[in-house]
């Protein structure tokens, strides 16, 4: 595949531009995160949350995951009113990368999610967040792995649906338990035990258990070796499922 | 020389409702530089076979070899080689008429400075160039269709497919596609493979007429022949023979009843 890293190049350039002119789609996709950030995460400054991190180390890495699985999970909404147009078709019969057309808009949507994560950060410092950059780097690597798998995922789920209707409820009723058992809002260490047990079958969780363990400085327990092993297993299966499904849609 | 042959080419949709049998084995050849009109009633699988042939849709049955290489074995080869314009076009309205004409020739793996001198090109060829940086939304329907037209060219492709290319436009720019059409021919030894409900269309520009029913090849020739054949009387017309054959109008025999 001589091609794939020019092709992909030629679809990041047209859905980044095309992402871009749709300001206020950029604007509001930050809305819902912010919110969390300035309204939720001052109630929880003085709770005891568990470890020696700050509440701020703790919430903020939620919120940035749940960011990551909600934008990367609907993603597909725009490909499905794209291929009303033709111009999908129109794509299909040049010779370009199958994979591209897949991965140029995935990473659109990394770049995309990590300079919202920047900002999100940013605002978080500015209300009371301390945390190491390493640190922060690293999750933010885990938040990019995290839409690369979701991104394929749901890409391929949009050449097979044909309105958003039928494409909305799916995704809705994967996210929405995912993000309360992976401990995104709050740790799961928190609840009782069963709901801690239940929510080790969600992939998630060990991400998010990651980041916070990242922002916290705390490289060494395990956690973030562990969610490095979850996100490549997902990553692997995800993009490689999305793909052949991206692939072989044509009816 | 045949650039297409197809065997048996069928394609079975399976929907919720059952399967819906759009092409049930076509059987054609095409010579190199010949301008074949495609005919048929609504819902005879014209776009259908033009979606199989162009590898958007496999066959669900029978082969087809396009422009040297087998559809099912080597459809990147098939790309190389072809254009196709779909009957409902294909740009995105946000984009301006410059970045598509651009875009599709570096899909084509065009250079960056090919892309745009073949961009220009296609646009003074087409009348376009004084909307290449107008937004794709604001062109009016005859426009967008040149668009569309330029966009399956951007590669000088060996065959090009067009799914009812006149449509919505005026007789003028009609006329002017015509001419293009030939010069392609003419200049370049392209095959033109087109469907078309205009029956004058079809009789001035192309060489052969196929014309398909219910998913089958119905009847094949000159449009000399099909009127001679099939037309009734020595000074019958196309049409004529078009409803000889299929049996009605270009409208199909059972329309959908207008209220459930
Ligand atoms: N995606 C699909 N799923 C199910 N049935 C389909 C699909 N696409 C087309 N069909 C059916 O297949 C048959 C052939 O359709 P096709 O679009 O090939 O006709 P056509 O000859 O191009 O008609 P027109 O002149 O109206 O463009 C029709 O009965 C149509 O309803
Ligand atoms: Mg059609």
């Amino acid at each position: 595949m001589p091609h794939l890293v020019a092709d992909t190049a030629l679809i990041f350039g047209r859905y980044a531009r095309q992402t871009l002119r749709s300001k206020p789609a950029l604007i509001f996709g930050m809305v819902q995160p912010l919110l969390f950030l300035v309204f939720f995460g001052p109630l929880l400054t003085d709770l005891p949350l568990g470890g020696r991190a700050s509440s701020w180390q703790t919430i903020v890495p939620g919120i940035l995951v749940q960011l990551g699985l909600f934008s990367a999970s609907f993603t597909g909404i725009g490909l499905i009113l794209e291929r009303r147009t033709g111009v999908v078709e129109r794509m299909r019969v040049t010779p370009v990368s199958r994979l591209a057309l897949l991965m140029g808009r995935v990473l659109k949507d990394v770049v995309q999610l990590l300079w919202q994560s920047l900002v999100l950060v940013g605002v978080a410092v500015a209300l009371g967040l301390r945390a190491p950059v390493l640190g922060v780097a690293i999750g933010f690597v885990f938040v990019g792995a995290l839409t690369i798998s979701l991104a394929s995922l749901s890409y391929a789920l949009a050449m097979r649906v044909s309105s958003p209707q039928g494409f909305a409820p799916v995704i809705n009723s994967i996210t929405m338990p995912a993000i309360l058992l992976s401990g995104i809002l709050l740790p799961m260490s928190l609840g009782p035990r069963w709901l801690d047990i239940a929510s080790h079958f969600v992939p998630f969780r060990y991400l998010v258990d990651g980041v916070r363990a990242a922002f916290a400085g705390e490289y060494g327990d395990g956690k973030i070796a562990l969610a490095a092993l979850v996100a490549t297993a997902l990553g692997v299966v995800a993009v490689t499922l999305g793909a052949r499904l991206f692939r072989q849609a044509g009816a | 020389m045949a650039v297409i042959t197809t065997n048996g080419l069928t394609h079975t949709f399976r929907t919720k409702r059952g399967p819906v049998a759009a092409v049930r084995g076509i059987d054609l050849t095409v010579e190199r530089g010949e301008i074949l009109g495609f005919l048929g009633p609504n819902g005879a699988g014209k776009t259908t076979t033009l979606r199989m042939l162009t590898t958007l849709l496999p066959p669900t049955g029978g082969s087809a070899t396009v422009a040297g290489h087998d559809l099912a074995r080597d459809p990147a080869g098939v790309r190389r080689r072809i254009g196709y314009v779909a009957q409902s076009g294909g740009v995105d309205p946000t984009v301006s008429v410059r970045e598509e004409l651009v875009t599709q020739g570096r899909l084509y793996r065009m250079g960056k400075a090919e892309a745009a001198a073949r961009a220009g090109e296609l646009a003074r060829d087409l009348g376009l160039a004084e909307l290449l940086d107008r937004p794709c939304a604001a062109l009016s329907g005859g426009q967008r269709r040149r668009l569309d037209i330029a966009l399956g060219l951007v590669h000088r492709p060996e065959i090009l497919f067009l799914d009812e290319p006149t449509t919505g436009l005026d007789p003028g720019s009609r006329a002017d596609l015509w001419q293009s059409i030939r010069r392609l021919r003419a200049e370049h030894g392209m095959t033109v493979f087109l469907t078309t409900h205009y029956l004058d269309e079809a009789e001035a520009l192309s060489d052969r007429l196929v014309i398909v029913d219910q998913g089958l090849v119905a009847a094949e020739g000159t449009a000399e022949r099909l009127k001679a054949e099939h037309g009734g009387a020595p000074d019958a017309t196309l049409q004529d023979a078009f409803i000889a054959i299929t049996g009605r109008g270009t409208t199909p025999r059972n329309p959908a009843p207008l209220a459930v």
